[in-house]
């Protein structure tokens, strides 16, 4: 297995500024609630339109907190041409856009089956074709080739803007580390590097199989987001591991879900969070000026600089 | 090590090749499918040893146990295969589009000893799990109604060239949607000896239904309704909710809490108290070894292995178990069939069937 080239991870470090310590998720954007439906639905009817998501995250940027980690949902979109349209108030903004948005492809498989699901979100629909003709099986270059269009394409909404750690979805990370499949990690990762200048980043909801799978893909003290909270809330592999992992291995960790859904109380989970060493940032979601606020002053007081 | 091998790298195929394959005590021996494109995916990047022709694997692999999920139709020929050799079973749900396949089959395990499992997660899901427990525990007192839900976006237009959208191929929203909430009704109630009023309307599709609306009779007078809608744009996914009502509470479940509302004068298991409690997802989730789409997948694998490896059935889902649910399917499919009853005029109304009116609904609802 061939293996990032060294001196390209480390230009990438010193280029790469480092990542601020809160980031701004965007879940209560899109209706996404780990604890009840109810909630969900009514963030959705909430934030049906995209100014009462750009208030929330103009609050969050008033506070301080300049990084939006968003899917690349098609209404994120709007977001994107919202900051393009007035550059210097959004000076410091930056976007750590995670991909797929996956709920659009699981409902494409099941529409048009796998591969009519990556033709349709291909630019360009010949060239699957012309590939799937050439004979039984895609050759090596085509799923690079096809892999890098389909990041081209799910990139496309923030042209223009700052885009310095670019996220793969734990839905995808963790269907591939399951595969084995370890090799598409680092196509991942040298496109992001190459085409955007960005970090790549991945999400998991098991830190300890994929910190082995991208040290096997020969990726160097990579960007791993996933769950790190008091309870072990969706944390695969164990509490343990994780704690390990955070101690001893080389890695920047990015800490979401560490309220586990509201389960645990503000300041507790945060105090505990930010005990943990090598945690980078924490990625939070908030609706309103006040949690984004409270969220920060917690951090303040628990994480001093 | 249990060898195991996968048959159909579609979406559901692809999901358990990957938690089998992170799973500590399995080897995923082989895997199987029609496309040779996926295959030489596969084979490319993984290294795992891939078949294009299921008997071939199956001959040659030297599997302990196989994970079928083909479109629904061919289940049955592929489990007997697998059953004729000895080999355990792990289906995707439904297990098969008539019941008598189905009785067939666990009966032809049942008789080799071998262990069996049907892919209905829910109930490794934590909230219906609790419900489950609630209900064992008799906390509602007797149950005497369920409302059994689930909506989302699958199909939002007339378009769809898979096997989903052919009912004849087990595709349309009774078969591949439905059957998961027709799965949980039959494990907290039973099964049903009638059904009635039931439509399988058609919203877009060509050729299958995108709803499933029916009522359910169970022994004891109690009832039982499911409302099932895969052409809802308003969910962001699928959404499975169950509402049971009993003679001493209520239980509401989703896949993110259990509530349940105990009256005075009701049993109430440890933990619980009158009036209204929550349990939410957080508390009701065991841990997993590898996450990818939920707790439930990873957990019910697990289970599978669990039990080939103990070589003792649990029966939890089973293929008898799953054979009810067939049943309870194919009640449905046939009640509809049978079309608008004539409106009711005393004691001696009878359905209407000559006319076949259900054509002209669904025309209309097309």
């Amino acid at each position: 297995m061939s293996s990032v080239p060294e001196m390209q991870a480390s230009v990438a470090d010193a280029i790469a500024p480092p990542m601020d310590r809160l980031l701004f998720g965007d879940n209560q954007f899109f209706g996404v609630n780990h604890m009840s439906e109810e909630k969900a639905r009514a963030q959705a009817m909430r934030f049906r339109g995209i100014d009462a998501v750009i208030d929330v995250l103009d609050a969050a940027y008033d506070e301080g907190v300049r990084t939006f980690m968003c899917t690349t949902h098609d209404r994120i979109a709007l977001v994107c041409d919202h900051m393009r349209a007035d550059p210097e108030r959004y000076r410091d903004f930056a976007f750590y856009p995670c991909m797929p948005y996956a709920h659009k492809y699981a409902n494409a498989v099941t529409e048009n089956g796998m591969l009519g699901a990556v033709k349709r979100f291909l630019p360009d629909e010949g060239l699957m074709d012309a590939a799937l003709r050439g004979g039984r099986s895609l050759a090596k270059k085509d799923i690079e080739g096809m892999t890098t269009l389909l990041i081209d394409t799910e990139m496309k909404m923030f042209q223009g803007l700052r885009t310095p750690v670019i996220f793969l979805q734990n839905l995808v990370v963790d269907l591939l580390v399951g595969l084995g499949f370890k090799d598409a990690l680092r196509i991942f990762a040298n496109h992001v590097r190459e085409r955007y200048g960005a970090e790549p980043g991945f999400i998991t909801m098991n830190l300890p199989a994929v910190l082995d799978a991208l040290d096997e893909a020969g990726i160097e003290n990579p960007i791993v987001c996933s769950n790190i909270n008091k309870i072990g809330f969706r944390m695969c592999g164990g509490i343990e591991a994780y704690e390990a992992a955070l101690r001893e291995r080389e890695f920047r960790a990015v800490a979401m879900s560490v309220f586990a859904s509201g389960a645990i109380p503000a300041a507790e989970a945060i105090e505990w969070v930010c005990a943990q060493p090598n945690v980078q940032s924490i990625v939070f979601g908030a609706s309103s000026r006040n949690n984004i606020r409270n969220t920060r002053e917690l951090v303040e007081e628990h994480w001093p600089a | 090590m249990i060898r195991i091998g996968v048959v159909g790298l579609g979406k559901m195929g692809l999901s358990h090749h990957a938690l089998l394959n992170a799973h500590p005590e399995v080897d995923v021996a082989a895997v199987c499918d029609a496309s040779g494109y996926i295959l030489g995916v596969l084979s490319k990047y993984t290294g795992v040893k891939t078949y294009d022709d299921y008997d071939s694997m199956l001959a040659e692999a030297q599997l302990d146990a196989v994970v079928v999920a083909t479109p629904s139709r061919s289940h049955v020929g592929m489990v007997k295969a697998a059953l004729e050799r000895d080999l355990h079973v792990f289906c995707e749900k439904p297990l098969t589009l008539d019941p008598a396949d189905a009785d067939l089959l666990a009966e032809m395990a049942a008789e080799r000893g071998l262990i069996t499992q049907v892919g209905y997660h829910n109930r490794f899901v934590g909230a219906f799990r609790e419900v489950k427990k609630l209900l064992d525990e008799g906390a509602i007192g007797k149950v005497t109604h369920i409302f059994g839900e689930a909506y989302g976006p699958v199909v939002l237009k007339p378009k769809g060239k898979t096997w989903r959208s052919q009912r004849s191929e087990g595709g349309g929203c009774l078969y591949d949607y439905a059957a998961h909430v027709v799965n949980l009704v039959n494990w907290y109630v039973g099964e049903p000896v009638g059904v009635g009023g039931t439509v399988l309307p058609r919203v877009f599709s060509q050729e299958t239904d995108d709803g499933t609306f029916s009522t359910l009779y169970f022994p004891e007078g109690k009832t039982g309704q499911v409302s099932v809608n895969w052409s809802d744009e308003s969910y962001r996914k699928m959404t499975t909710r169950i509402n049971i009502w009993g003679t001493a509470g209520r239980i509401f479940a989703d896949r993110q809490e259990c509530q349940a509302y105990l009256r005075d004068g009701a049993s109430v298991p440890d933990g619980y108290e009158h009036g209204w409690n929550v349990r939410f997802t957080t508390e009701l989730t065991e841990p997993v070894w590898f996450y990818l789409r939920g707790e439930e997948y990873s957990a019910q694998v697990d289970s599978f292995v669990r039990e080939v490896e103990a070589g003792v059935p649990d029966g939890l889902n089973d293929f008898a178990s799953a054979a009810a649910t067939d049943r309870s399917i194919a009640m449905m499919v046939s009640d509809a069939a049978a079309g608008m009853p004539a409106p009711r005029n005393g004691s001696d109304a009878t359905p209407v069937t000559t006319e076949r009116p259900r054509r002209r609904l669904w025309r209309r609802a097309a």
